[in-house]
This record gives structure tokens, C-alpha cells and sequence, in this order.
């Protein structure tokens, strides 16, 4: 592994974490990632921070939010 | 004078029919609210700032309701509204005015993870679980809002980035490198919690 593909594949870590490559990157990252200890290292700790923080800092709607909003409604409920 | 006969059905119709979208709109949108005020709470400081915010969001919508474009993202359609409040309105998280500029408070906390924790914190998952519920939400709340804005709309919105890009009306290649930045800032302030 040359430091050309780490280089490459720092660019495409960020889209393949949030499912936006296309299908011949998905295939040229994976590839990176099959052979590179390194960035299979990084990918796996960008998934477990997006976890934690989709697990930690998600907030559910206040009770009596959904009452207030459906009172908004002109069409009437 | 069979006009009015045949024209008044119509129109009536026309406004039943009209009233039938509106109904199934605002239905649609409720059923969202929840998915809304999510993003709403990471963008402003308080509970009450956020459940404000939806309210006006809620509320222009129901207005504007006609300028919504069925089969278009109705939770982006919203969240649009709901930023431009936001910004309207001055309430985003502020920075603490005694902070550094911008490209050198980046530069700073990105080049203090590269040189310290960087490495340490690619390698260990364990600072994922030392992290507290607090930690995340303060580490977010301490990044600048345009990079802010950007890792919410992605991490806990779940929008793709050509969604992100129209809600915040900025390029999606804007989006992309707010993302990278977002990400390594929320890393460094983490990083900084997890060895304290």
C-alpha cells in the first residue's frame, strides 16, 4: 500500500461512511480497505463516534410539543 | 345558463379537494415533528429555544403550505424553514466571544489531535465508551455553527449531502469539506475530554 491510496481513500472514508460513493468508489474503497490495517482502523472508529453520537445526542420531542403543533393546524384536526 | 351550474361544482371541487391536501400536508409534516426537533435541539442552546423553534417552523408551514412541492423531501422542505428561522433570529449556539478566529481556532484543535490524540484516538474504541452523553452534546455545541449545522443535518438528521446542501443553500462540495472539518473539530474537542 502506497501513501497515494491512504490518500485516496481519506477522500473516500468520509463518502463511504455516509453511503454517498458511487458504485465503482464503493468497490475502490473497500478494496483499499481490505488491504490497508490503518484505515480499516480509522473506518472502524468513525463508525462507532457516528454511533455514539447518534445514540447520545439525539433528544426526543418534549410530551405536549405534539399537542401545541397539531393546535397550529388550520385544516383543523 | 348552464354555466354557473356546471362551474360551481367545479370550484367546489376544486376547494374540497384542496382541503384534502391541505389536511393530508399537515398530517405528513406532524408525522415528521418528532425527526424535526431532534435536529432543532443540537441547533440552539435549551429545550425551550428548540421547542420554540419548531413551533415557528410548524407554524410558517402551515401557512406556506402551498409552496411545498408534493413527492419533494417534506422533512428537508421543513428543516429549510426551520434554519432559516434559526439564522433569522440570532439564536444559533454563538461561539464564546473571547474564542480565536475561525480558521485559526481549526487549525488549532486540528493540529493538536494530529500531534497528541490523533493517532491514540484512531486506535482505541475505548474513548467512544469513556465519553459521556454530556460530552458529545457540549463537544457539539463548542464547534463553530457553520461546521455545526452541517455534522447535525448528517450524524443526526441522517440527510444525505445534496439535502444538507439545499437546506443550508450552500454548495454540496461546501457541504462535503463543513462535514470533514465538523467531524475532526467534534474529534479534537472529544479527544481533549476523553484524557482530561
Amino acid at each position: 500500500m502506497s501513501r497515494d491510496d491512504c490518500g485516496k481513500c481519506e477522500r473516500l472514508l468520509q463518502g463511504y461512511l455516509d453511503r454517498e460513493l458511487t458504485a465503482q468508489e464503493v468497490a475502490e474503497a473497500e478494496e483499499h480497505l481490505d488491504g490497508c490495517d490503518y484505515c480499516r482502523r480509522r473506518y472502524r472508529f468513525e463508525v462507532s463516534l457516528r454511533q455514539y453520537v447518534q445514540t447520545t445526542a439525539v433528544e426526543r420531542m418534549p410530551a405536549g410539543l405534539m399537542d401545541r403543533l397539531s393546535q397550529l393546524r388550520s385544516a383543523g384536526a | 345558463m348552464g354555466e354557473p351550474d356546471t362551474a360551481e361544482p367545479d370550484g367546489a371541487r376544486r376547494v374540497a379537494s384542496e382541503a384534502r391536501d391541505r389536511v393530508r400536508f399537515e398530517e405528513e409534516a406532524l408525522a415528521l415533528a418528532d425527526q424535526v426537533y431532534r435536529v432543532a435541539r443540537r441547533f440552539v442552546s435549551t429545550r425551550e429555544e428548540a421547542e420554540d423553534l419548531v413551533q415557528d417552523t410548524y407554524a410558517r408551514a402551515f401557512r406556506s403550505w402551498q409552496s411545498y412541492t408534493p413527492g419533494t423531501n417534506l422533512r428537508a422542505w421543513l428543516l429549510r424553514i426551520l434554519t432559516n428561522l434559526n439564522v433569522d433570529r440570532g439564536r444559533r449556539i454563538q461561539r464564546r466571544p473571547d474564542e480565536t478566529p475561525l480558521e485559526e481556532n481549526d487549525y488549532y484543535l486540528a493540529n493538536k489531535m494530529v500531534a497528541s490524540g490523533g493517532e491514540q484516538v484512531l486506535d482505541q474504541d475505548r474513548v467512544v465508551e469513556r465519553l459521556s452523553q454530556d460530552s458529545i452534546v457540549n463537544a457539539l455545541a463548542d464547534i463553530p455553527h457553520d461546521f455545526r449545522d452541517v455534522v447535525v443535518l448528517v450524524d443526526i438528521g441522517e440527510f444525505s449531502y445534496a439535502d444538507a446542501a439545499q437546506i443550508l443553500d450552500i454548495p454540496m462540495g461546501t457541504v462535503m469539506s463543513r462535514l470533514h472539518r465538523g467531524r475532526r473539530l467534534l474529534k479534537a474537542q472529544l479527544a481533549d475530554e476523553a484524557v482530561q
